[in-house]
């Protein structure tokens, strides 16, 4: 197998898994996960086997053709970027694979969990990998979609089912946003894949659509990457198991927006717009988040905020286009995934051991899960920024970016000392506070977890420490190749642990400083923070109700309007667009028909049959009583039938005969038997409405009909049927060997259905009236209680 | 309708009916006629007997039940197309045979069966609608 | 002969619509049966109109001899008639049951599978 079949192997190989997942877990247990995790193992393995070539730089495609008329290919594009993600994507997958184990032991549906997780695996490591824009917004749309299945997990609470639907909503909304702007960028530039979009870029800053573009493309990134103010569902989305919390909401999905922000740096980014959107957008996310951070109390929820927190100054700072910004986005970007994916699982694990996830009621928990809390207490290390771990390294180069002296730099630069403080206490309320201090009394007594819930957060913590100790080399194969993939040049990350001096250090330390003191005055800044949020009273979560609620009465009052149940209605409402549909456009397009010449020469007996035929017409709507009614169809219909037999149509004529003949017998037999009236009982202000409709189709018709007649008669088909009749179809009677022979398919269709309207008929004959009754009441309970 | 005229008249109408309706189909192919005609004819004559002897009788005269016709009929003229499978020629091309019979060259077509089961699908499908509809009128 | 064919196919279709838009089952068939006509007659008038020859090929010839009626309407209508029937037949059928079932021939009053009223749809989760 070529390295590209590999490739793709490894791409779908999530999705196999995800097929035999529930089967290996009803085999193994919760011990699956050993086996499961081996899924994105041998993807990890996969894919470091590019990392010398991505660490030299070069660029990894391939791919197949799919839609080869749309010029649409499956295809993939490894560069510093994709790589980078691929690796946390499925390295902490293998994690999460393994802790989910241990988390939802026991649980009747581990195997569907699983099927859920590694089909999102699947979906984002297509995200990632994706060259083509369609399979970018497939994948996209697919991780919504898991990811909905996975909040929603849990179905049977109300809250879990809101989040998962909030979760869909809003970042699959976003995807739709997505794919408009993909496609204003593929209109644009004729070019549907990214690496080939890079030479564009200068089209595509001057083009008149690039705003357009911008702004649907931020329009899916942004509610993906839960930017204020559409940051409102990743904490809500806590309602997953926490696995998922851990994986989806902190490591990987949430970060697609930003990936995509990323991808297309070079293409839309660098433009006056994008240096201010992204850094406005992602300045209040990071304020915000951080804020309402600090609020909870809930060890989830206030991880879930400092990542919308974190999110946003990943935004800000791939938005800020000063000197290395990319590559402080780069090194947070990874630094966040390995803490927060740890404390995630901490904060999992506590509330599996303990049954509490309520900050205020935990304490003294580092005599009983010793191993959790140095994972916890190393992971808030690398998040506050703290040496010797990675957090601390993105942090120098995040302020080395931000700081310069000029107005807008010190006031971005002013918000995210704010904010990393905010987080640095948030990030110590989570991994000091349960473990220090007295014990407290949980619903279960805490004893350290099993090796399947420490083995992630572990590895993880160890990982913060180990790529900052070996930052050079970290630099070489991730951290660099990342950064120039993203700015679309080359550039060096050369960061490390060393001393060093300067103001980004002064604000480091001012930052600790300050989050040490949020830290102590934590219950505090908390009250002033929920009694701000009480005062303002409305955030964009009711907001998500409120929309909801008015959409279906909105949908519920729109259908009553246009579907009344009331047959008269659609009735009136078809009628009249057909007058319309007949009358307007010939007059719009000066289409309508010359002024006809009515022939001097009609004999008397055709003139007379056509009347007796109007006469009948006029009889049925006149018609009192039923005989009248009947015999007045009767009349028209036999009239119709003799003037078919004047122009040149004996089979018509006969046919139309039987026919008349036996809908006159039927319909007297139903009308006696039902004792119906045929008069109206229209009042003349309903009839009047109703007659101009109709003689307005009529006249319709008849100007169509002169039209139609007017133009030339192209005789072609009616030539053919008279010549070949004879000479191939040994049949005198055209119009029979046209039924039976040349048009024989439709004729068979026709009696077909002629078949299936007796069938029907004489099952509506023989119903029961007990079953008919059932179906009255239109109680689809009592006919199932019934059977 | 117990009319004594009616029911002396009837058997004899109803027979010249049914063998006018066969005629009417048979002929055409060359004629006006065919099918769907010469069908209506027969569930006329159908009808006209139902109404002078009741509906048990017709469906006892019939012997099978009209929808059977029906689908019988809707076989026929089905398997009438298939048969040019057979001689490799698309679906519904007519096939003709020119057997001699007691000294008479007769054609024979899978046209001419397919107007066959077109006749029967709308002689049984129209009587079991009339049928039905007289049988709910005696109740 | 179009013309008068084109005000008869008018006239047809003015009344079957007007019967048609009445609320009375009975009225509305009577207006499917007319309607049933008016587009035979607009098929018939659309294939121009050719008096009393009717498109048989006589004996011993290969082609009809002379201008004939055109045969294609003819053989559209044909099958028309039959669907149109059967169609009517089954609406026939249908109404009559639904008014010995619902107990009414008004169509405003047969409100089972949407009655009036009903509450908006569940508004939570």
């Amino acid at each position: 197998m070529s390295v590209a079949d590999l490739t793709f192997l490894a791409l779908l190989l999530p999705f196999l898994g995800a097929i035999v997942a529930p089967l290996v877990t009803r085999i193994l247990g919760h011990n699956a996960a050993w086996a499961l995790a081996l899924v994105p193992v041998a993807i990890f393995l996969h894919l470091t086997g590019f990392s010398a070539e991505i660490a030299r730089g070069e660029v990894v495609t391939g791919g197949y053709a799919w839609v080869p008329s749309f010029q649409v290919r499956f295809s993939w594009l490894i560069d510093g970027l994709s790589l980078t993600f691929m690796l946390l994507i499925s390295g902490i997958g293998a994690l999460i694979v393994l802790y989910s184990g241990g988390y939802l032991k026991g649980h009747p549906h581990q195997g569907r969990f699983f099927s859920f997780l590694l089909m999102f695996m699947g979906s984002m490591l297509g995200l990632v990998a994706s060259d083509s824009f369609l399979m970018l917004f497939i994948f996209w749309e697919l991780t919504s979609i898991t990811s909905f299945l996975l909040i929603g997990f849990d179905h049977q609470r109300e809250a879990a089912r809101r989040a998962a639907l909030q979760a869909l909503v809003v970042t699959g909304g976003g995807g739709l946003f997505l794919l408009a702007g993909l496609i204003i960028l593929w209109n644009m530039t004729g070019i549907s894949q990214f690496s080939l979009l890079t030479a564009f870029a200068p089209q595509v800053k001057a083009s008149p659509l690039y705003l357009a573009a911008l702004i649907l493309v931020l329009g899916g990134a942004f509610t993906k990457s839960a930017q204020f103010p559409f940051h409102f569902w990743l904490p809500n989305a806590m309602e997953a198991p926490t696995p998922v919390s851990a994986y989806l909401h902190s490591a990987t999905m949430v970060k697609a927006g930003v990936y995509l922000l990323m991808r297309l740096y070079p293409v839309l980014g660098g433009t006056p717009a994008w240096q201010i959107i992204l850094p406005v957008f992602g300045a209040a996310t990071l304020i915000i988040g951080a804020l309402l951070a600090v609020r909870q109390t809930d060890l989830k929820l206030m991880l879930a905020y400092t990542t919308v927190s974190s999110l946003g100054l990943l935004v800000l700072l791939t938005g800020f286009g000063a000197p290395y910004a990319i590559e402080a986005a780069a090194l947070y970007l990874v630094a966040h995934c390995l803490f927060k994916g740890a404390l995630f699982m901490v904060a999992g694990s506590i509330d599996h051991e303990t049954g509490m996830r309520d900050v205020t009621r935990l304490g003294g928990l580092r005599s009983a899960m010793p191993l959790t809390f140095a994972a916890a207490l190393a992971s808030a290390a690398s998040m506050g920024g703290l040496p010797p771990f990675f957090g601390f390294l993105a942090k120098e180069e995040v302020y080395a970016a931000l700081y310069a002296f000029d107005g807008r730099a010190i006031i971005f630069a002013a918000l995210a000392v704010v904010g990393n403080a905010l987080m640095f206490a948030a990030a110590f309320a989570v991994a000091l506070k349960p473990f220090i201090g007295k014990r407290v009394e949980t619903p279960q007594a805490a004893h350290e977890a099993p090796l399947l819930l420490w083995l992630g957060p572990a590895v993880l913590a160890l990982m913060g420490l180990a790529v900052a100790l070996l930052s050079g080399t970290v630099h070489q194969l991730i951290t660099s190749p990342m950064a120039s993939a993203i700015a679309g040049e080359a550039r060096v990350v050369t960061i490390s642990l060393a001393p060093h001096f300067g103001v980004p250090a002064a604000l480091s330390t001012l930052t600790v400083l300050l989050g040490i003191g949020f830290y102590l005055r934590l219950a505090r800044l908390r009250a002033a923070i929920a009694a701000a949020l009480a005062a303002i009273g409305w955030g964009p979560d009711r907001g998500f109700d409120q929309a909801m609620r008015g959409l279906v009465r909105l949908s519920c009052a729109v259908t009553r309007r246009l579907q009344t149940g009331r047959l008269d209605i659609y009735m009136t409402a078809t009628f009249t667009l057909l007058a319309v549909v007949l009358i307007v456009p010939p007059f719009l397009y000066g289409e309508l028909a010359r002024a006809p010449v009515f022939p001097q020469d009609i004999p008397l007996h055709e003139l007379a049959i056509m009347a007796i035929a109007v006469i009948g017409l006029v009889a049925v709507i006149l018609a009192q009583d039923r005989l009248t009614a009947i015999v007045s169809l009767g009349i028209q219909g036999f009239s119709v039938a003799v003037i078919f037999l004047l122009y040149g149509a004996p089979d018509l004529a006969f046919t139309q005969f039987m026919i008349e003949t036996l809908a006159v017998v039927i319909l007297a037999l139903v009308m006696t038997r039902l004792r119906l009236s045929p008069s109206d009982h229209r009042p003349l202000r309903e009839s009047l409405p109703d007659a101009a409709i109709a003689l307005a189709c009529g006249l319709g018709a008849t100007l169509f009909l002169l039209k139609v007649t007017q133009a030339p008669f192209d005789t072609g088909l009616s030539d053919f049927f008279n010549q070949y009749s004879k000479t191939i179809a040994h049949g005198a009677n055209v119009v029979n060997v046209i039924i039976v022979d040349f048009r024989g398919t439709d004729t068979l269709g026709e009696i077909a259905v002629v078949m299936i309207a007796a069938l029907a008929i004489l099952s509506l004959v023989r119903l029961r009236a007990g079953s008919l009754r059932r179906i009255a009441d239109n109680d689809p309970d009592a006919e199932e209680a019934s059977r | 309708m117990r009319s004594l005229i009616l029911r002396t008249v009837a058997p004899l109408i109803v027979g010249l009916m049914v063998l006018f309706s066969i005629f009417v189909l048979l002929r055409g192919h060359n004629e006006p006629g065919g099918g769907f005609i010469g069908g209506l004819i027969a569930v006329a004559a159908l009808s006209i007997y139902g109404i002078a002897f009741g509906v048990e009788t017709v469906r006892r005269a019939i012997v099978f039940h009209p929808l059977a016709i029906a689908g019988a009929g809707l076989m026929l003229s089905t398997l009438s197309g298939l048969v040019s499978m057979v001689f490799h020629v698309p679906f519904m091309t007519g096939l003709w045979i020119y057997p001699v019979i007691l000294g008479e060259e007769v054609p024979l077509s899978s046209v001419m069966t397919f107007d066959i089961g077109v006749y029967l699908v709308v002689v049984g499908a129209v009587t079991s609608v009339a049928l039905s509809l007289e049988e709910r009128g005696e109740d | 002969m179009e013309p008068v064919f084109s005000l008869l196919t008018g006239i047809f279709l003015t009344i079957a619509i007007y019967l048609m838009m009445s609320k009375f089952i009975i009225r509305m068939l009577m207006g499917v049966v007319i309607l049933g006509n008016a587009v035979n007659l607009l098929i018939f008038t659309s294939g121009r109109i050719m008096r009393e020859v009717p498109p048989v090929i006589g004996p011993g010839l290969d082609v009809p001899a002379g201008p004939v009626a055109n045969p294609l309407p003819q053989a559209l209508i044909l099958t028309a008639i039959v669907i149109s029937f059967s169609f009517f037949a089954f609406l026939l059928v249908l109404s009559w049951r639904a008014y010995s079932t619902l107990g009414t021939d008004n169509t405003d009053e047969m409100r089972v599978a949407e009655p009036d009223g009903t509450p908006l749809p569940p508004l939570g989760y």
